[in-house]
């Protein structure tokens, strides 16, 4: 009986995530391109592509057959570049999330649990850093570590956790005064097996359309750290580093602005759609409210 | 009311002192110091300590704190580690140059996403609804600084018909028509980025408002979709909207980093990266704190607006 509704709400969900995808081609678009552009930032290593050859003889050509993307100011594909580079992107924005999921989820448990001082405390903190530009705060941060994709990982993951602290500790508050917390609470179960075993799965849907959110504002982050110079270093390189390279070659070779910030934007767009597709599966009434 | 204002104003110093404490810490653990920007690895330590004294490093951290909180207060924000400059003046030049490109920017981008964002709330669903949400979720995935090399491309490069650096050509500092050539590119990459988050913002609150019961009602009673929409739901969509403004405060100061940087507009964003590039933690500090503190005040006058132009809050205070 239970499973059969359980079954049942999940076949709603899906279904509301169908009308959403057959009403929005664009998505669906967005999606498939998003698909390739991780499967090619996987599989780089595995293909035959050198991102780091250089051809002298061969610099700054046009695209063509043997260089689909054409070749940069030192003669390397820029076609592998550009593989590599969304590969670099990615990978820092995904891990980004991931710290700032981390410590948003740690945070907003703990201070909606706790409450009392130590909410007070996370709380104030949660302000003070939201009180600084980003922008400011990371390339201040940035000076304290060494140039790297490990330091540029840890800046934007450091800072971009409070929002999610916010959402998790407001749910937090509500599930707390739920029955199924009291009663663990009463019967001796610690707090941070109710942490663990109540409270996350209870917010995991918030924290998944988080996710999404936070992937694509890493990305926006990343590469407007790198194109100003304070992100990724040579011969490293990511998308906005690659676009900052091509301010230098734009007048000739156009299409190395071009691409990069393309996929930039195909990348965001596609996290962003499927943040709202997520948010229709999780609480299906969104959908029911946007359509008549 | 006044209780209410007086309450805000009273939780926003200590966030202020806060922000102090915590950039002056932030720097003071710093790897590398003003003292070893100013010193080189040949001078005695005698040589060392008397700079140090000089400039007041030999104290004891507090002393440092209250002497560096007291010159801000007083207006005096120190001087570059690189060039020695003092910061007061120099910002005194860059800071009027950003506020020139970011205000009329930021004006226009929010009169625009006004008038979009209703225009897409009020036809729900239909063509024109369709578009304008396809063009704000496009352009918040646009990076702001590949917009603007579109633009150096196309008017610059190709049409040739705009300069592409800098707010005047040199021997043209007076005129208005050589400003206005080299403004329109910042202008347009600096509203096309502030446009997206807006009109999503007053497209979602428009819808919002349709929604409610009040809506129904006059509908029911027969009143056609331009009064229910100017008489009513314009006033409610309004009111958050205006209250908004408080958030441009902080963009005043670090709100065009990037194209500044782009176009080599003479203003705090290009100071700002140099300092940071060049480890000229003086100037990285007080801009730290005076953009804090943008954030802060504009979240206060946020509030207080609000206070005074929506009666429901008015009767909680």
């Amino acid at each position: 009986m239970k499973k059969e509704k359980i079954n049942k709400d999940k076949s709603i969900r899906i279904s509301s995530v169908k009308l959403a995808l057959k009403h929005d081609k664009v998505a669906v678009v967005s999606l498939i391109l998003l698909g390739i552009i991780i499967l090619f930032a996987l599989l780089a290593p595995f293909l035959p592509m050198e991102p780091n050859a250089t051809d002298i003889a061969n610099r700054l050509k046009e695209p063509s057959f043997a260089h689909w993307f054409g070749t940069d100011e030192v003669g390397r594909d820029y076609f592998a570049r550009v593989i590599y580079g969304g590969r670099v992107s990615l990978i820092v924005a995904f891990l980004a999330m991931l710290t700032s999921l981390t410590i948003g989820v740690a945070a907003g448990t703990i201070a909606g649990l706790s409450g009392g001082i130590i909410d007070m405390v996370l709380m104030r903190f949660v302000d003070i850093l939201h009180s600084i530009p980003w922008m400011v705060l990371v390339t201040v941060v940035s000076i304290f570590l060494n140039p790297g994709i490990q330091s540029i990982i840890i800046v934007i993951g450091l800072f971009t956790w409070m929002e999610i602290a916010r959402l998790v500790r407001a749910e937090t508050l509500s599930l707390k005064e739920r029955e199924f917390i009291l009663y663990a609470g009463f019967s001796g179960v610690g707090t941070w097996k109710i942490i663990i075993s109540h409270i996350i799965p209870s917010v995991f849907p918030t924290i998944i359309v988080a996710a999404t959110t936070s992937i694509a504002d890493a990305i926006m982050m990343e590469s407007s750290l790198s194109f100003l110079g304070v992100g990724i270093q040579q011969p490293m390189s990511s998308w906005g580093s690659l676009l900052q390279n091509a301010q230098g070659t734009m007048q000739n070779s156009f299409h190395m602005a071009l691409i990069p910030g393309l996929l930039i934007i195909i990348t965001i767009f596609a996290f962003n759609k499927l943040g709202n597709l997520l948010r229709v599966y999780v609480e299906p009434k969104v959908m029911s409210g946007e359509k008549e | 009311m006044a209780r209410y204002i007086l309450k805000r104003i009273l939780t926003a110093i200590p966030m202020v002192f806060l922000i102090t404490v915590l950039c002056f810490a932030l720097m003071h653990f710093a790897p590398y110091d003003a003292i070893d920007a100013m010193t080189t690895p040949k001078m005695s330590q005698e040589t060392i300590n008397l700079i140090k004294a000089k400039y007041g490093y030999d104290q004891p951290v507090y002393v440092q704190y209250i002497r560096w909180l007291d010159g801000i207060m007083n207006g005096n924000f120190g001087y570059s580690i690189v060039t020695k400059q003092s910061i007061a003046s120099d910002l005194a030049v860059r800071l009027p140059n950003t506020v020139k490109l970011v205000l009329p920017a930021y004006l226009t981008a929010y009169f625009l996403a006004v008038v979009l964002g209703l225009l897409a709330g009020a036809n729900k669903n239909k063509r024109t609804d369709k578009i304008i949400d396809a063009i704000s979720s496009v352009g918040i995935a646009v990076p702001s600084f590949w917009f603007a090399m579109l633009l150096i491309f196309a008017l610059g490069y190709k049409l040739k018909i705009l300069p592409i650096v800098g707010m005047h050509a040199v021997g043209k500092e007076s005129s208005i028509a050589d400003f206005l050539k080299h403004f329109i590119m910042p202008f347009l990459t600096l509203t096309v980025s502030f446009m997206p988050a807006n009109i999503k913002y007053v497209r979602s609150s428009t819808l919002t408002q349709f929604s409610e019961d009040y809506v129904m009602v006059q509908r029911a009673f027969g009143a056609t979709k331009s009064e229910i929409m100017f008489k009513h739901v314009c006033k409610n969509v309004l009111l958050p909207v205006v209250t908004r403004f408080g958030m441009a405060f902080r963009l005043l100061i670090t709100g065009s980093i990037i194209t500044e940087t782009v176009f080599s507009w003479p203003g705090v964003g290009p100071y700002f990266i140099k300092a940071i590039q060049g480890m000229d933690y003086p100037i990285v500090m007080i801009i730290l704190v005076l953009s804090s503190t943008m954030v802060i005040l504009g979240n206060l006058f946020s509030d207080i607006l609000y206070c005074l132009i929506d009666p429901r809050i008015k009767e909680m205070g």
